[in-house]
């Protein structure tokens, strides 16, 4: 299937003199992390699916920063901020989508005092704009009566106030949407954030991301919808310590659409 | 004679409203010890935060139990100054219940006093409970061990006395008017529906000890509230003052928005300007003050953080939703708080004993109060800002000590230097050639 994925670069778009209607910012997960490329793959069959006029970056494209500044190190990112910007100020990018909660807050929020001023969109949104605009429908079948819990990622929710997309998103597959205890405004983080994903957790009782999965499992649920590919990593490693794998799957909010397309 | 009574009275307000307000210019100034940062913007938005979250308790009760009787003590404490305005007139002129000319408004004020009273009593000693009966999780956390813990008691029993000693005062007035006791008109029983039931107790007492009574409790009772404004200072209970401007002045952006650290961007800047000279000597600036990068001690931080610091009443929402916290790490951003608050103390002490100048004393906020296990535990989820009943960012503290530790003092976890080494040669926190960013395209 994936070799009929159409994916051009902002390069190639304006060597052919064109400018698309949206940059899709991959991410450095979602290029390089095995699970997240999956989330990459569903989310552009979705875009080609409804015919979006987008590109990438491509190898243009260099982290945001984010890591690095909420290590501290305010020089790196400041320098990963700047060389990003001049990028895509250069491809007069105007509006960005993105399927990581961390690049979409960096750029959405810290970019435009360094210069880069754009109108970011998480992917949940923007998937939820198509099926709005009748660009994209989904056939709901296949997700009837599974039960689908979302963790609220910290940098999209209490970060930035999305919380209504991705679940208008779940909803739309026919399944039953079930809240954990602890969501929205009262999320609990799934331990990756703030550059935690690069190392290791200080000394505790538990791993934050066991305990996250253990209010997910509460919920008994079919599915865990995630909408950042660290979440995603975190909750899959906390269902694979509960010895879950097998009963359980935890799948980005793009994913369980393309699946319901069967794409 | 009679006029010794009101000069006691003048002496004991002017003493207690002057050391009041000598400590609180010594606040201002602690607070002042920060770094500036442009907090005025937008004031309808900020108007209307501070009449929603210090004034409406809108996030207060997001803990519906606690959130209903902190309003029952807050409504007791704001309605009660009305008769405290009473006492201080009677107490300077010599009246005796000068608002009392209002008639039936009059009855229903006191009346509504009494009963709110009778609340704040209720609800005071439901908090007590929480806090030594039931021993809620974090009101028996370490981070309160000390004083702390003593300081919450003893605003509860304060609060309780005050509130004990009114409703005695009532009732001795009470029982006075009714035996129709000259100065003391009768009010009606109406307006005291609590202290009526204590009056009976008076029965039998002669006059003039009942009488002593009633001036005692009267007397009791203001030099209790004087007391207890001077004890603010010294105690979380400074949040009834400073959870106004706190509100006002808290963070108006998105809370996943980092501040952009303006001296750095000048620096980076510089670095990528291809016609900037890499070998010329940086202009002679006469201004030029060196400016640290993040924070290892309070003067680092900016003044909102230290007024901060002031204003946490150590509830600990914040830390009993921190992830790191609840999965027993060491980080708890109520102690980030408290330490902060301590240290800031230290140094305005070391300020008042040196003649107005701040002399190190070989210590910081950084590893003498908070140390970089705790610091580096944070995820910065956020929680704990959601979580502040008044707008307190324990997460922007933490962010500043950490930009210090990496920038001032290359001092990251190996991890993590090992992530950042990746971002500077690959643009990527993972150790892959950038030219590899686009192979998931053909990959099966």
């Amino acid at each position: 299937m994936s070799a009929n994925l159409v994916v051009p670069t902002m390069a190639e778009m304006m060597a052919q003199g064109k400018q698309p209607d949206v940059l899709f910012w991959v991410g450095c997960s979602g290029s390089f992390d095995d699970r997240a490329k999956k989330i990459t793959k569903a989310f552009v069959k979705l875009l080609n699916q409804a015919n979006v006029s987008f590109a990438v970056l491509g190898t243009e494209e260099s982290c945001t920063g984010d890591p690095a500044k909420r290590a501290g190190n305010e020089f790196l990112f400041q320098m990963q901020a700047m060389t990003n910007i001049e990028v895509m100020n250069a491809y007069e990018i105007k509006k960005i989508v993105t399927a990581c909660p961390h690049c979409f807050n960096t750029i959405k929020n810290e970019y435009p005092e360094l210069g880069g001023k754009y109108e970011v969109v998480h992917h949940t949104e923007f998937l939820k704009s198509l099926l709005d605009e009748g660009r994209l429908t989904i056939e709901g079948g296949k997700f009837k009566g599974k039960r689908i819990t979302f963790h609220d990622p910290c940098y999209l929710g209490r970060a930035n106030n999305v919380y209504e997309a991705p679940r208008d998103l779940i909803q739309k597959l026919d399944a039953e949407l079930v809240e954990m205890k602890r969501s929205k405004k009262n999320g609990l983080c799934c331990g990756a954030g703030g550059a935690q994903m690069f190392k290791e957790p200080e000394k505790g009782d538990k791993d934050i991301n066991v305990e996250r999965t253990e209010d997910a499992l509460e919920t008994q649920p079919d599915i865990i919808a995630a909408g950042c590919p660290f979440c995603n990593t975190m909750l899959t490693d906390g269902i694979k310590f509960k010895e879950k794998e097998g009963s359980i799957k935890v799948m980005d909010v793009a994913e369980l659409i393309a699946n319901a397309q069967d794409l | 004679m009679s006029y010794l009574d009101n000069i006691l009275f003048a002496v004991l307000l002017v003493l207690g409203g002057g050391y009041f307000a000598g400590n609180v210019k010594k606040l201002i100034r602690n607070i002042k010890l920060g770094q500036d940062v442009n907090r005025t913007d937008n004031p309808s938005e900020r108007w209307k935060n501070m009449a929603m979250i210090a004034l409406g308790q809108s996030k207060m009760v997001r803990r519906p139990v606690a959130g209903f009787l902190h309003i029952l003590v807050y409504l007791g404490f704001i309605i009660i100054n009305i008769e405290v305005l009473e006492i201080v007139i009677d107490g300077l002129f010599g009246t005796h219940r000068v608002f009392s000319f209002m008639g039936g408004f009059y009855s229903f004020l006191i009346a509504s006093f009494e009963v709110l009273a009778l609340l704040v009593i209720v609800a005071v000693v439901t908090f007590w409970m929480r806090r030594n009966v039931v021993r809620l999780k974090r009101f028996v956390h370490g981070d309160l061990n000390g004083w702390p813990r003593n300081d919450a008691n003893y605003i509860l029993y304060f609060e309780t006395v005050l509130m004990c000693l009114f409703l005695f005062m009532n009732a001795a007035d009470l029982h006075l008017q009714t035996l129709g006791a000259p100065g003391y008109e009768s009010i009606g029983s109406s307006a005291f529906p609590i202290s009526q039931n204590i009056a009976p107790m008076f029965n039998g007492m002669s006059e003039s000890l009942v009488h002593l009574l009633e001036k005692g409790t009267w007397w009791l009772h203001i030099a209790g509230i004087l007391v207890f404004l001077n004890y603010l200072y010294f105690s979380k209970h400074l949040h009834i003052l400073l959870a106004f401007p706190n509100t006002y002045f808290a963070n108006l952006k998105p809370q996943g928005q980092f501040d952009n650290l303006e001296s750095v961007t000048n620096e980076v800047k510089l670095m990528m300007d291809p016609n900037a000279d890499p070998f010329a000597a940086p202009a002679p600036d006469a201004d030029a003050v060196h400016t640290k990068f993040g924070a290892s001690d309070v003067q680092d931080l900016n003044w909102v953080q230290l007024l901060n610091a002031y204003t946490c009443t150590e509830c600990g929402r914040c830390t009993s939703s921190c992830p790191a916290n609840q999965t027993g790490k060491k980080l708890s951003p109520r102690k980030i708080m408290m330490d902060t608050r301590d240290r800031l103390e230290e140094v305005g002490r070391n300020i008042d004993s040196n003649k107005g100048v701040f002399v190190p004393d070989g210590k910081s906020l950084l590893n003498d109060y908070i140390t970089p296990e705790e610091l580096w535990a944070c995820t910065s989820c956020n929680a704990c800002v959601e979580e502040c009943p008044v707008n307190i960012s324990p997460l922007s503290i933490i962010m500043d000590m950490r930009r210090y530790l990496v920038m001032e003092q290359s001092a990251a976890p190996t991890e993590l230097n090992a992530m950042m080494t990746n971002i500077e040669n690959n643009g990527a926190p993972w150790q892959y050639n950038q030219m590899d960013r686009l192979n998931w395209k053909d990959e099966q």
